[in-house]
C-alpha cells in the first residue's frame, strides 16, 4: 500500500498509473478522485482548506487500507490526500485499489471513500463571498460506513 | 498529559495544544471534557454541546467512557469531513 499526505497540488493520473506500472497480473484498476467543487448550496467556493491530525491521519488511513486489504484479494491500493488550501478543480483526495477481477477492487474503493469521509481526521473550511466555514459532518456518510460493518457481520457468520 | 484541539474546537478554544495537569478525579475523555469546560468561558463555549465532541487517544479513535489512564496525548475534535 501506498499512503500520502501533501500540501501539494498532485496529478490522479499519474498515481493510477504508478499503480500498475510493469504489472501484468492486474485485471482491474479502480481510481476515484474526489475534487473541489466552486460551489456549495450557500453559494460560489473561492477555496477549501484543509487541517489534519498529523500522525493519527496517516495512521488511521493505513488501518483502513490494511483492513480492506484483510476483506478483498487486493494487489495493490493507493491513497493520497490533499491538506493545506486547496482551489475549485484541485483534487482533494484520491482513492485506488487494483485485483485479478473487478469486484474486489470496486468494493474496496467504495470502502476506503465511505472511512474516509467519516473515520480519517481531517476537517475542511469552505471560503466563500460569505467568509470562511467548517463544513459539517454529514449523517449520509456515517450511515454509508456503518453498512460496511453490517456487511463484515455478515460474512463472517456465512 | 498533552491535550490537542482541532477545526472549530481548536478556534474557539484559542490554542491548538497544551499541556495540563489533570487532578485525579478526571478519569475518562467525557471526565476531561467536563473539567475542561470549568476552565473558563473559551472551554465552555468550545464544549458546550459534548455530543458532538470526538476524542482520540495516543492517535486511535475512542468513545466518551474511555479511561485515560497511561494515555501521554488526547485529541478533542469535531466531527470528521476528510475524504
Amino acid at each position: 500500500m501506498t499512503v500520502r499526505i501533501t500540501d501539494h497540488p498532485f496529478d490522479p493520473a499519474a498515481e493510477a498509473a504508478a499503480l500498475s506500472r510493469g504489472r501484468t497480473d492486474i485485471g482491474a484498476v479502480v481510481a476515484f478522485s474526489g475534487i473541489c467543487r466552486d460551489s456549495e448550496d450557500e453559494g460560489k467556493i473561492a477555496s477549501l482548506t484543509l487541517e489534519h491530525y498529523p500522525g493519527m491521519a496517516e495512521a488511521e488511513i493505513e488501518r483502513h487500507v490494511a483492513e480492506a486489504e484483510a476483506r478483498w484479494p487486493l494487489l495493490g491500493v493507493r491513497v493520497v490526500h490533499r491538506v493545506g488550501r486547496i482551489e475549485p478543480g484541485e483534487t482533494i483526495v484520491f482513492v485506488a485499489c487494483t485485483s485479478k477481477h473487478r469486484q474486489a477492487a470496486f468494493e474496496a474503493a467504495e470502502f476506503l471513500m465511505d472511512y474516509l469521509k467519516t473515520r480519517a481526521p481531517f476537517w475542511k473550511k469552505v471560503e466563500a463571498a460569505g467568509g470562511a466555514n467548517w463544513v459539517e459532518a454529514k449523517e449520509k456518510d456515517d450511515a454509508a460506513a456503518a453498512r460496511w460493518t453490517k456487511s463484515a457481520k455478515q460474512d463472517a457468520a456465512e | 498529559m498533552k491535550i490537542l484541539y482541532f477545526a472549530w474546537i481548536r478556534e474557539r478554544v484559542g490554542k491548538a495544544e497544551e499541556e495540563l495537569e489533570l487532578p485525579a478525579e478526571v478519569a475518562t475523555v467525557s471526565d476531561l471534557v467536563q473539567w475542561l469546560k470549568g476552565r473558563g468561558e473559551e472551554y465552555a463555549f468550545a464544549f458546550e454541546n459534548q455530543k458532538v465532541v470526538r476524542a482520540a487517544l495516543d492517535r486511535v479513535h475512542v468513545r466518551p467512557e474511555a479511561k485515560l489512564t497511561g494515555a501521554r496525548e488526547i485529541a478533542l475534535f469535531p466531527p470528521m469531513t476528510g475524504g
